[in-house]
């Protein structure tokens, strides 16, 4: 009796253990009521997040669960979570492309109330007449630049506003590295920490101008025209940087920005989301400029955009969904949810709603201070992250053996693998 | 051999027997009757974690899906997909390469240090300890440790794993050494340990040269253990993962990307192609299995009898 009573209790825990772990997320907050499960994509954000969605529940009742996918690992999670039970009711995807995949399970906002909040239809993500996404920060990057070693190299901000100066500065403080003491640029590391500064964002820039001289948005097969002027930046990059070419290939993030914060790189190619880190350098040494490209540099701005749109799982039951669009209003117009989106304490964001007050965010303050236009974000048309790996890797190789075979494959990367790779996913 | 199995003449296993009188038979009829308790956990185990996701998976193979609640019915347009993919090509054949190439490099390596720790020398067990240890770190951990320890050298030669394909297979092939050697050696060391030394005896009596030893009794004595140590090798070489992703991650330009991580990448790489890297899934599935079971008809066909 007694053993058989010990292995009847070892195949129950069995099948418990196999079935307990479903049911242990949500408590509280009735279905009746809705309650709010918010995937959310910015790990550095997630702290305020969690606070933020106690005190909404503690002033509503409502019941609001945020989880945090990890770095990169965005897609994976929104994959697994859209299946389950209760799946995530708000969520996020990075533009058109991360639309077409989610795009079966996007609410229609036209007409809600977060929508009216927007102080630009620009901000609004369509799938077709339907309001699939909605921005709900805006972000800017270009050089951020430190003035003050820029001043002991005998040159100031102010006075680079091409590409030809950019790149005579550049070459200047190379020729005299060793008397200096620092770098042109910090290490344009090619680590997947690192490389979508480059394979991304700064592929950026041929595509924003060969779209501009076309008047298009979106294109299936690119000519190319702007990869000469690609290759003379990335060029100007790798060999006016903190380390060799070479070594490139394995280099991070992290060892970029703390080159820059540690004054051993005079430009640093990132964004207004780096401001927390790169404040350590003071905000009067703080100058922000476009990456000059050579085409078109009286006029260019930095890059300003987003990638980040706010989407409603449509799937969701309607008293969750309404609850969501509840959560989301009061996110960006409520005292507190403002204070948390924008405040330079917390989450720090530039907000595209009415309510977004004067930035604290010195990077961001400076990228509006330029009057030039803003170069839009474009890399959100990019057809796959296949493209941009393939870019990336061809750019590596490039750096580290700069020959004309090698820079041949980048532009046999970004060219035709744009046209096998839109054509691959068109249906 | 025969202690535990199911012989001719005998109704139950020939260990419940004494003599020739049945033991236990009140055990025989708990089992008769209990028989659910003991399995049926072990049935669902497999049922959740192998069966269902198993049939699932194939079923998503022939399917278009985002999650896997909405798939819808494409036929066999994935696989058609799948066959225009030239990256997928190349890593079958490279895996390919890597197997050959790591199975004779570990059973060879791990053979001849197990047959050198089983001699009467000082220190062997902290030997076998240590050979055994890289087998406990996790192939993630390993591969960037490696990844530093390579770039450490190749930076002297300004070069790096990731910008040269044949670099990042060799480095790959010398992780995986470093990591299964002692595995496998523990294996040899058991099977050698179990050669019965009379054998031996009579081989030395009989005036056999060493080479004459080891490839006329030792290798044939062993070839249970080099059954086991080749399917593992080459499983372990076909669906090696973990170690190509953190090692080099497929750079440059998906060169040194097996198939394990191509399809990974052909999953989560492209937007509308999970169906695509599911069917690449199966194709896999079916070459490992077919290779496995080509590897134990030739190698069970070498085991002698004791």
């Amino acid at each position: 009796m007694n053993k058989k009573f010990i292995s009847l209790a070892l195949a129950a825990t069995m099948l418990a253990g196999c079935g307990g772990t479903a049911a242990s997320t949500s408590t509280g907050g009735g279905d009746a009521a809705g309650k709010v499960y918010y995937l959310n994509f910015k790990p550095e954000a997630d702290e305020y997040w969690q606070e933020l969605a106690k005190e909404y529940t503690a002033e509503t009742g409502v019941q609001v669960t945020v989880l945090t996918a990890a770095s990169g690992e965005y897609e994976k999670t929104l994959k697994s979570e859209m299946a389950k039970k209760d799946a995530p009711t708000l969520f996020q995807v990075n533009g058109p492309v991360g639309l077409a995949s989610w795009k079966d399970y996007c609410a229609d906002l036209s007409g809600s109330d977060i929508e009216g909040q927007l102080t630009n239809k620009a901000y609004e993500l369509m799938d077709g007449d339907k309001v699939a996404g909605i921005a709900y920060v805006t972000e800017a990057y270009g050089l951020i630049t430190n003035n003050k070693l820029l001043k002991e190299a005998g040159y100031d901000a102010s006075e680079i506003t091409s590409f030809a100066k950019l790149k005579e500065v550049a070459e200047d403080i190379t020729k005299r590295k060793d008397e200096l003491g620092f770098s042109a640029f910090t290490s344009a590391g090619m680590d997947g920490s690192s490389d979508w500064r480059f394979k991304t964002h700064l592929a950026n820039l041929p595509l924003y101008y060969e779209y501009q001289a076309d008047g298009v948005d979106n294109k299936d097969e690119l000519t190319g025209a702007y990869l000469d002027n690609y290759k003379a930046v990335w060029d100007l990059y790798i060999n006016n940087c903190t380390i060799d070419p070479s070594q490139l290939s394995t280099a991070t993030g992290d060892q970029s920005e703390a080159e820059f914060i540690d004054g051993k790189a005079v430009f640093f190619q990132n964004g207004t989301w780096e401001y927390d880190k790169v404040k350590a350098i003071g905000d009067e040494n703080l100058a922000y400029l476009p990456i000059y490209f050579g085409v078109d540099d009286e006029n260019q701005g930095i890059c300003m955009g987003t990638e980040n749109f706010w989407c409603v799982n449509g799937k969701a039951s309607e008293a969750d969904q309404k609850a969501t669009l509840d959560f989301m209003n009061w996110c960006v117009t409520s005292d507190k949810g403002v204070e948390y989106m924008t405040s330079g304490e917390k989450m720090g964001f530039n907000i595209p709603f009415k309510a977004n007050p004067e930035s604290k965010n010195t990077l961001f303050n400076l990228a509006n201070a330029n009057t030039a236009t803003p170069v839009s974000w474009n890399f959100t048309t990019m057809p796959s992250e296949d493209w941009k790996n393939v870019l990336g890797q061809a750019l590596t190789v490039y750096a580290a053996d700069q020959t004309d075979a090698n820079w041949a494959t980048v532009e046999k990367a970004f060219v035709d693998n744009w046209a096998a790779e839109k054509a691959l996913t068109a249906n | 051999m025969h202690e535990t199995g199911w012989v001719a003449g005998y109704t139950w296993p020939v260990s419940y027997y004494y003599g020739n009188t049945l033991l236990g038979v009140n055990m025989q009829k708990n089992i008769k009757k209990y028989w659910p308790v003991f399995t049926l956990p072990v049935m669902a185990a497999f049922a959740i974690g192998f069966v269902i996701p198993f049939a699932m998976g194939i079923y998503l193979s022939f399917t278009k899906f985002t999650t896997v609640k909405d798939a819808q019915w494409v036929g066999l347009s994935n696989y058609a997909k799948l066959l225009a993919d030239q990256t997928y090509l190349h890593s079958f054949f490279l895996t390919v390469a890597f197997a050959a190439v790591t199975i004779i490099l570990i059973n060879v390596i791990a053979f001849a240090i197990a047959m050198a720790l089983t001699k009467e020398l000082k220190g062997t067990n902290i030997f076998r300890t240590v050979f055994f240890m890289p087998n406990l770190i996790g192939g993630i951990v390993l591969g960037y440790i490696w990844q530093l320890i390579f770039s450490g050298i190749l930076v002297h030669f300004n070069t790096a794993l990731n910008l040269d394909a044949r670099l990042g297979f060799w480095g790959l092939v010398i992780l995986v050494c470093w990591q299964q050697i002692g595995y496998m050696m523990i294996i040899y060391i058991s099977g050698l340990q179990a050669i019965p030394t009379d054998v031996m005896e009579a081989a030395e009596i009989d005036g056999a040269s060493s080479w004459q030893k080891l490839f006329k009794v030792t290798i044939p004595m062993m070839m249970p253990s080099i059954t086991i140590c080749t399917f593992l090798t080459l499983t372990n070489g076909f669906k090696l993962f973990d170690q190509n992703l953190a090692l080099t991650g497929g750079a440059p330009m998906k060169q040194t990307e097996l198939m394990a991580l191509n399809i990974y990448y052909t999953f989560y790489g492209r937007v509308g192609f999970e169906g695509v890297g599911q069917a690449k899934a199966v194709i896999f599935f079916i070459i490992v299995m077919a290779m496995a079971f080509l590897q134990q008809y030739f190698t069970k066909q070498k085991e002698v009898q004791q």
